[in-house]
This record gives C-alpha cells, sequence and structure tokens, in this order.
C-alpha cells in the first residue's frame, strides 16, 4: 500500500469508482420505469456520436468527444420514439433498431476514416482501458497534498467527478418530483409535475454519465453499473431511499473489489499478469446481483411468497 | 461499382461467392426467427444471447488448447458460444419468473455480466502461452475476410437446418405469439414452443457469430421483422417479407464488403436492412408514414369540404382558411368567396343529405349502418335509392306538418 498503489491502481481505482456510482444512481429510476435497457441502447450509440465528433474536429479531444456521444444519444432517443409512434412497434424492438443500426452506422465510419494516428477503435469503446489511466507523477500518499502532482491526475477523474456531481445534484433537486413520476405518472401530472420532461431529463442525465464513463472504462462496463446494482438493490428493500444507498454501496463494492481481483487475483493464483478490470468489475456486479436474487429479502413479487 | 456488381453476380472468386450465401442464408433464417421474437415482443431477449456467447467461445477456446486442439476449430467455438448463449436463456427465464425484476433489468444484467466476464476471459487469453493469439475480437464484429471453406459450409448447413424448423415450427410460434392461452388449450405447450423459438434464436445467433459478430446479430433478428411489419397484417406473409429483407441485405451486404475496402461485413448488412427499414417505414401501404399523411390530409379535407358546404347552404360566413381553400379547389366558391352554381348544388345536397342523416337516425335506430354516420360516409354509400326516398318522403311529411 505504498508508493506503487497511489501510483498504479489509485486512480484507476478511484475512476472505476466515481463512473459506477455516476451510472447506478440514475440506474435506479430507469429500472423502476422499465426503461433499463435504455442504458443499453445509450451506451452503444455513443461510439457514433465519438466518431461523427472526431471527423468534424480531427481530435479526440475530451470535449468534443462528449458532446458528439451525448448529441448520438438525444438523437438515439428522439428516434427511438418517432419509430415507435410512427410504426405502432412495441419499444424494445425500436431500441433494437435504432442501437444497432447507430452503431453499425459508427463502426463503418470508423473503418472507412484514417483514425490510424489516434487511439480510436471498436474494442476500446467496448471495453475501454481503465489499467492505463495510471497518475505517474505520484510518488506516494503526499503527493495527494501536493498541487504539482494533483495536477498531472488523468482529468478523467475530475470529470467524472463533475458529472457525478451533476447526476447526484439532478437527483437530489427533483427527489420527490422523480420518485412520484415514476411510481404513478397519472398523480404526478395532477399535481403539476411535467412528468415527460422530468423523464427526458433523466435519459439526458443517464447520457451524460453513460459518455464520462464510456470515456474511462468502455461501454460494457455501463451497461452493468447502469443495471445490476440497481436490481440488486431492487431486491433489498421497498424504500426508494434505501434502494438508492444500497446500489450506491453495491456499485462501490463492485468497482473496488472488481478492480482488485483484477489487478491482483491472478496473482493469487500464481498466473502473471491481469485481466481486464473492465470486465471484471461487471462479473463482480453480476456476482452480487446473482447473490441478492438468491437471498435478498425482497426477492419476490408481492403476493408471491403466500402463493407458493 | 463493377466488383461491387460481379460480386453479386458471384464473380469475384471462390470465396466471395461462399460468403455470400452463407450470408443470405443466414439473414434468411435470421428474418424468418426474428419474426416470432418479434410479435412475442421478446425482441431484445437475443441481445442477451447474443453477447453471451463471448465467455463460451472464450471457454472453448481455452478447452481445445488445453486438450492440445486447435483452438480455432469454428464448430468448436460454435458449440462453447451456444452452450453459454442457453445459459444466459435460462438465466434471463429465470430472473424474470422467480425474482420481482422484469424481464429487461434481467436482458441487461446478463447481457453485460457475461460480456464483461467474457472479456476477462479474453485478456487470459491473451496472456496465455500456449493459445495462440487466435483473434477472438473478430467474433465482436464478424470478419469474413479470411472464411475457410468448411466454416462456410458449417454456416450453410446451420442455416438450412433452422430454416427447416421454422418451417416445422411456424404454426405453433404463431399461435403462443398471438394468444398463449389460447395455445395452450389447443394442446400446444406454451414453454416448450418458447424454448423452441429460443433455440433458434440461438442458432442464428451462433451461425451469426463469424459473419456479423455478437454485438450486431441482434439486428439481423429484429430489423427484417420490423420493417416487414409495415407491408402486411398476415403471419405467413410477414415471415416471408423478414426472411426476404434479411436475405437480401446478408446477399447484398456480403457482396458490397468483398467489393470495397474497408467495409466490415457485420455492420454494412445491419446498414442495409436499416436502409430497408427505413423505406418500410415511409413508403409503406396502409403502415407507412406517407400513407398516413395522405389519408390524414384526405380526412381533413373532407371534413372542412363538408363544413363549408353547410356555411353556404346556410348562408353563413367562413372565416376558416383551410376551408375556403377546399372550396375554392373544388369549384364551389369563386375567388371573391361567393358560391358559383356548382357550389350552391352542392351546399343544398349537402344540407339535404344532413336532413337525411337525421331522420335515418330516428327510423333506424337499431340499424348498425346508421351508427356509421360520422357524417363523411356518402348517404349513397349506406342507404339503396328506394330507401333514401322512403327518407324524402318522411322529410317531406315533416315539413308539412310544421308548415
Amino acid at each position: 500500500m505504498g508508493a506503487d498503489f497511489v501510483q498504479f491502481s489509485l486512480t484507476p481505482m478511484l475512476i472505476g469508482t466515481l463512473a459506477a456510482l455516476a451510472c447506478a444512481l440514475p440506474g435506479n429510476f430507469l429500472l423502476l420505469r422499465r426503461q433499463a435497457l435504455i442504458g443499453d441502447a445509450i451506451s452503444h450509440v455513443v461510439l457514433p456520436g465519438i466518431v461523427v465528433a472526431f471527423l468534424i474536429t480531427g481530435t479526440v479531444a475530451a470535449w468534443p468527444m462528449m458532446l458528439g456521444a451525448s448529441l448520438a444519444a438525444i438523437v438515439a432517443v428522439l428516434l427511438i420514439e418517432t419509430i415507435k409512434r410512427l410504426g405502432r412497434i412495441d419499444a424494445g424492438a425500436a431500441m433494437g433498431v435504432v442501437f444497432t443500426a447507430m452503431f453499425a452506422g459508427g463502426v463503418l465510419l470508423l473503418e472507412q476514416s484514417d483514425t490510424s494516428s489516434v487511439h480510436l477503435d471498436v474494442e476500446h469503446a467496448l471495453y475501454g482501458n481503465l489499467e492505463s489511466l495510471i497518475w505517474l507523477e505520484a510518488e506516494g500518499w503526499g503527493s495527494l497534498f501536493d498541487w504539482a502532482a494533483l495536477s498531472q491526475m488523468p482529468p478523467q477523474v475530475v470529470r467524472l467527478a463533475v458529472v457525478l456531481g451533476v447526476v447526484a445534484g439532478f437527483i437530489f433537486v427533483f427527489w420527490n418530483a422523480l420518485k412520484i413520476s415514476t411510481f404513478d405518472e397519472g398523480f404526478a401530472l395532477s399535481l403539476g409535475i411535467r412528468a415527460r420532461l422530468l423523464g427526458f431529463g433523466l435519459v439526458v442525465v443517464t447520457a451524460i454519465a453513460a459518455v464520462a464513463a464510456f470515456d474511462a472504462v468502455g461501454s460494457i462496463i455501463v451497461i452493468a453499473m447502469f443495471i445490476c446494482p440497481p436490481a440488486a438493490a431492487r431486491l433489498m428493500t421497498d424504500d426508494l431511499g434505501r434502494q438508492v444507498a444500497w446500489s450506491a454501496a453495491f456499485a462501490l463494492a463492485s468497482a473496488v473489489f472488481g478492480y482488485v481481483f483484477a489487478g491482483y487475483g491472478p496473482l493469487w493464483f500464481g498466473a502473471a499478469g491481469s485481466v481486464s478490470a473492465a470486465g471484471m468489475i461487471a462479473t463482480v456486479s453480476g456476482l452480487i446481483l446473482a447473490t441478492a436474487c438468491l437471498f435478498g429479502p425482497k426477492r419476490k413479487r408481492i403476493g408471491a411468497a403466500r402463493e407458493a | 461499382m463493377e466488383g461491387f456488381l460481379s460480386a453479386l453476380l458471384l464473380q469475384s472468386g471462390y470465396n466471395a461467392a461462399l460468403v455470400g450465401i452463407g450470408a443470405a442464408l443466414l439473414g434468411i433464417a435470421a428474418g424468418g426467427t426474428g419474426t416470432f421474437i418479434f410479435l412475442r415482443k421478446r425482441s431484445l431477449v437475443s441481445d442477451a444471447a447474443a453477447h453471451a456467447t463471448l465467455p463460451g467461445i472464450c471457454l472453448a477456446f481455452m478447452a481445445m488448447v488445453a486438450f492440445g486442439g486447435d483452438g480455432r476449430n469454428l464448430t468448436g467455438l460454435m458449440i462453447g458460444s451456444a452452450a453459454s448463449a442457453a445459459v444466459a436463456l435460462v438465466l434471463v427465464d429465470w430472473i424474470s419468473r422467480e425474482t420481482r425484476l422484469p424481464e429487461d433489468a434481467a436482458i441487461g444484467a446478463v447481457l453485460s455480466v457475461f460480456f464483461g466476464f467474457g472479456i476477462v476471459l479474453m485478456t487470459v487469453i491473451q496472456t496465455m502461452t500456449s493459445g495462440r493469439q487466435a483473434g477472438l475480437e473478430s467474433f465482436l464484429l464478424g470478419s469474413t475476410a479470411g472464411m475457410l471453406f468448411n466454416e462456410a459450409v458449417t454456416i450453410a448447413i446451420a442455416g438450412a437446418v433452422a430454416g427447416l424448423l421454422l418451417l416445422l415450427l411456424h404454426r405453433r410460434m404463431t399461435l403462443v405469439a398471438f394468444d398463449p392461452e389460447f395455445a395452450a388449450t389447443t394442446g400446444v405447450d406454451v414453454r416448450s414452443t418458447d424454448l423452441a423459438t429460443m433455440g433458434l434464436v440461438l442458432v442464428v445467433t451462433v451461425i451469426g457469430l463469424k459473419v456479423v459478430g455478437l454485438v450486431l446479430i441482434v439486428a439481423m433478428l429484429i430489423i427484417p421483422a420490423v420493417a416487414a411489419r409495415f407491408w402486411t397484417e398476415r403471419v405467413d406473409r410477414l415471415v416471408a417479407i423478414a426472411a426476404v429483407i434479411g436475405g437480401v441485405s446478408g446477399y447484398t451486404g456480403a457482396a458490397a464488403s468483398a467489393a470495397y475496402p474497408n467495409v466490415p461485413t457485420g455492420a454494412i448488412i445491419v446498414l442495409i436492412s436499416f436502409g430497408l427499414f427505413a423505406v418500410s417505414l415511409a413508403f409503406a401501404p396502409v403502415r407507412g408514414v406517407v400513407a398516413s399523411l395522405y389519408r390524414h390530409v384526405r380526412f381533413q379535407r373532407q371534413v372542412h369540404l363538408r363544413q363549408g358546404l353547410l356555411a353556404v347552404a346556410r348562408g353563413e360566413p367562413i372565416f376558416d382558411g383551410l376551408t375556403l381553400k377546399v372550396l375554392r379547389f373544388f369549384g364551389h366558391i369563386r375567388a371573391d368567396g361567393v358560391a358559383t352554381l356548382s357550389g350552391r348544388a352542392a351546399a343544398a345536397k349537402a344540407l339535404r343529405d344532413e336532413a337525411r342523416w337525421e331522420v335515418a337516425r330516428e327510423t333506424h335506430q337499431e340499424d348498425m349502418s346508421v351508427a356509421r354516420f360520422d357524417g363523411l360516409t356518402a348517404i349513397e354509400k349506406v342507404f339503396t335509392p328506394d330507401e333514401i326516398a322512403e327518407l324524402d318522403r318522411r322529410i317531406g311529411d315533416r315539413i308539412g306538418v310544421v308548415a
């Protein structure tokens, strides 16, 4: 737990945790609104957004990428709604049509354009590169108080911290409105809550979280973090506040243990090297969900226990 | 373009022809199978199956290497991927039945966790000294470039098997998709039919791995079915149209990928089928956007015409711009808003019909055809000439009484 840890493990772990939290918080509401797969769709359409942003600006700077990805996410959500309405197609199929087509477009654009000079490829988009986000300038725990070293931290740390702040702020400010409109949209409308606008806001916040996390950890972990911790939390309690707290705890545990297992796990088995941290974080969140499915105190539907 | 044409005509060499035929068969099987999961509203379950093939591929590779074989044997990898996808489908089913989580959450959870675990295994393989760098990444997005003869044959046979199963099962699957309760009462086992449908999805997914890759295979199951839905209301035609759309996209996509540089097969197949979907969405008769728009405009004009004519007949002023435009278009009023001769005749007829309908509603209260009155159907379409004459007589009587 010395200088090596701070240099090589602290920042990836921190970034993984921040990303997991930023995704898990809005994931709670998506889960309850039966929109869990919106996270899946958004994380797929991020790729074309990023490629288009790269083709326009010619750089892989963070902000144009994030802007492009957010726009792509919003376009995707609008397209899904349009197809659902115009074609009277069910939501799942409409989503499947849109996100696969947009992802395919992204892949084609990527292959067609010359991206050999920059680090932009599909594998990176899918499972990110958490391990590379190290903090070389750190010399030990003391560096945390050293401004010069701090400023050399991977920029993802600050970016994800800001995004987590935005996500948490959105949920905190609109807590009551979100809660009511999630459980009873009609009642929310009668209270004067603009439920549809709020729903769209939730999707936008989801997109921001997905895009920021995607940049650091790849899309697959984003999907896992949107769904697994909230789903496991849903099986623990009937209270929304507690559910959100549980999901944050599960997200934290997935990120930390996932990173530790990925980095040090193979060593315990006597193997050299390490395995994908993003993949391991998703795996750990799945194990947590599996445990909750088997032993969670509220795992059954209401009434199902009595029938059995 | 020349290269594309020759690829379309199977003239670009043996391998390209094999890939083209394989992709077409895959598209047909995927389109047909996808129709049933679309009708059952479970399209995205196949996404879970597709992503869940990754750990199976990796484990199969490791097992084959451990036993001293060639880790890249396609049949072995296909069996491994089918096994892990089957586990995933069972898990999705179990989670959504046994816990309070909805099916979409189960799908997303299983999909991401299996895929994540697959990525972990893939990094393990990369550090294995014995495992030749297998290029397992090619299964993510498919790669037909280096397809071998026996791989193409495997794909063709599996595609044919899927098509055959589809033929055998399509009646049961139709029943279950539309009315599971009724299907159960007629002795169809709903659960096993659902399982068989998922089995077909599994077969298609596994064949598709090599051609379009596991991230995009779900598109071949969903998009053709959704596109076909715009063209017909009958299941057998729906399956056929979806199969054709899938086959055409697969075939032309493979040709385009062979003819042009840097065109990944999977992506172009998906984009072509999306293009066919967009055409269907826009131009299909009845359900297409253009057709609905046309119906809307025609309805709007009918309403404005009727209201305008009634206003003319009653001598009321007309202020609505669209009404004036419609009346002018039919030559019922002049540019200055004064009714023409034909306009006055049509207006008188509209007023008369209104009166006829009023009488008809009283005298034919039990009659469904009168209930259909929406103010727009011409009275001649509902009543025979002598019935109309009878209505006119009653109107005459009434006027006689009042006067």
